[in-house]
């Protein structure tokens, strides 16, 4: 691990200070990714700033949103009431992700900004364009089981690992920054990027740009919302497809629906198409299939992951069948 | 940098770059934390801050100053072991004991956890406030901290004896 300094500011605008004070700067959450990432050598910041003691609180609001500080651990947000009762895709997603001392570690704004797990990317001995811009990228012809299905490109195929990120992307998460150009709001599904031909720029964030808070704005039929998670054990593993979903059904039609998918792509993958097949149609099995389908049409298989298409369509089929109680 | 340890005062100076598994172990010589992936994997790490269970493989110790931290070392009182260190003797719950203080550890977090009534994945109606620690919970709860030698089914013996549904506690 490189050297580094270690500030812990008191404030938010003392903390956007300190981290414009160096280009090789880096936020410190729990330290559960960079933490390793420094170890590895991957990430080498010669300054941590430790903004766990910053934004704090879940604060929920008299129209049914909430503001999640980013600093709130993530066990915090799963267990809290509001989230639960209101949101429980939220709960459910964080739950499925890492261990119980994991999340007690993680902060929200950690979690976002966590980077893919690409063995390659971890590995200094591979070829990564993340990693080192124009090396080439080990994944595309090697074994890239876990990589992307959709919006990948040839520099990069790596997937965006978070559970939470997927619920924020199906509830139109708005993600709160603060930086040296001031304050701004950026939605959750524009804050990820696909890899294009620079897959080392990540985020829409600015150099010293930092996450204060997350918005959760109100959505009455996300409480009845969920997150189904697939993967290699049944716990303790990162996603090889995962789905959050929330449904208003009336009549037998679709009133209005939130849909993402996670382990398919660089970024929490919000399934607008899909969307737009489901709403105003009949709650079905059959137009979940289809509407599913119509998302993963533009699916591009590598050699190891084809199987992830047909695991996305069948598990968003079977996460609206669930909420929606359809008969299989 | 001043921590609480197993309940006294420590006072220590190190790199900024040690862990505070390696703070435990090699600065303090606690050695009952054990190091065994050194990034999260396995959970032989656990310790407890402020009675929250954490991985101290990946938790810089600078981070954690002025907290107050148990390791396995201050788990019994008085001589005695703790119940749950008696459970873990009498159903058999490791082999060779290299992932037993991380368990240990990681179990009495987890035993807060569950008193809190904070839910885990498999919890059903996340409405309610109070968490049954059955058998799947107990399992679901625990996949953090892995077992090379297998004991699992003295491991959950000794933790459902010691904080199951049945337990009084
Ligand atoms: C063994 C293991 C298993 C895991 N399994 C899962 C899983 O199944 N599902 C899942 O979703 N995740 C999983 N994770 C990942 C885990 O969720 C992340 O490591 C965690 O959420 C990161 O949060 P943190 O606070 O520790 O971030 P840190 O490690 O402190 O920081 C991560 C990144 O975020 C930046 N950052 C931190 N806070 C801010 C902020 N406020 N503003 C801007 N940038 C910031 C940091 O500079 C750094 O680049 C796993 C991790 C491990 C080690
Ligand atoms: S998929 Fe992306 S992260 Fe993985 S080796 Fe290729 S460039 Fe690197
Ligand atoms: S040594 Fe910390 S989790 Fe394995
Ligand atoms: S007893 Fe040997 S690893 Fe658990």
């Amino acid at each position: 691990m490189n050297p580094f300094s270690y500030e812990r500011p008191e404030t938010v605008p003392d903390a956007v200070r300190l981290a414009a004070a160096s280009a090789r700067a880096r936020y410190l959450g729990g330290g559960t990714n960079l933490v390793d990432l420094m170890r590895e050598t991957v990430e080498r910041p010669d300054a941590l700033v430790d903004v766990t003691g910053l934004s704090q609180g879940i604060e929920a609001r008299g129209d049914g949103g909430l503001v999640i500080g980013a600093g709130v651990r993530n066990t915090a947000v799963a267990a809290d009431r509001a989230v639960r009762t209101r949101f429980p895709v939220l709960s459910r997603a964080i739950l499925a992700g890492a261990s119980g001392q994991i999340r007690n570690m993680a902060t929200v704004g950690g979690n976002i900004m966590q980077r893919t797990r690409c063995t390659y990317f971890y590995d200094d001995a591979a070829r990564c364009n993340k990693r080192a811009p124009g090396a080439g990228c080990d994944a595309v012809d090697g074994f890239n089981r876990i990589h992307a299905v959709l919006g990948a490109s040839p520099a990069c195929v790596a997937t965006h690992p978070s559970d939470m990120c997927v619920a924020l992307a199906a509830l139109d998460a708005v993600v709160h920054l603060d930086g040296p150009v001031g304050r701004r709001s950026i939605p959750l599904t524009d804050l990820h990027r696909l890899p294009g031909d620079r897959p080392d720029i990540e985020t829409e964030l600015a150099p010293g740009e930092l996450i204060t808070a997350v918005e959760l704005p109100p959505l009455a039929f996300a409480a009845r919302s969920t997150y189904r998670k697939v993967r290699d054990r049944a716990s303790y593993a990162f996603a090889l497809v995962s789905v959050g979903a929330a449904i208003d059904v009336q009549d037998g039609m679709v009133r209005d629906v939130r849909l993402a998918l996670g382990g398919v792509a660089h970024k929490p993958w919000r399934a607008w198409k899909a969307e737009a097949a489901l709403r105003g149609g009949p709650a079905t099995e059959a137009s979940f299939r289809h509407a599913a389908e119509t998302e993963l049409a533009d699916a591009a298989p590598l050699s190891h992951n084809a199987f992830k298409i047909d695991l996305a369509v069948r598990t968003v089929t079977a996460v609206l069948s669930e909420l929606t109680g359809a008969a299989a | 940098m001043r921590f609480t340890i197993n309940g006294r005062d420590v006072e220590a100076e190190f790199d900024l770059r040690t862990s505070l598994l390696d703070l435990l172990r090699e600065h303090l010589h606690l050695t009952g934390s054990k190091k065994g992936c050194n990034q999260g994997a396995c959970g032989a790490c656990t310790v407890l801050v402020d009675g929250e269970r954490i991985n101290s493989c990946l938790a810089l110790a600078v981070q954690y100053q002025g907290r107050s931290i148990l390791t396995v070392e201050g788990l019994s009182a008085g001589g005695e072991l703790h119940p749950l260190q008696r459970a873990f003797v009498e159903h058999d719950g490791f082999q060779c004991g290299y992932c037993t203080p991380g368990q240990l550890c990681s179990a009495i977090g987890m035993a807060g956890e569950v008193d809190r009534g904070i839910p885990s994945v498999l919890t059903a109606d996340l409405s309610r406030e109070t968490v049954v620690l059955d058998y799947d919970e107990l399992r679901e709860r625990m996949s953090g901290n892995l077992c090379r030698c297998g004991a699992y089914n003295g491991i959950v013996a000794a933790i459902t004896e010691t904080f199951g549904a049945e337990a009084t506690r």
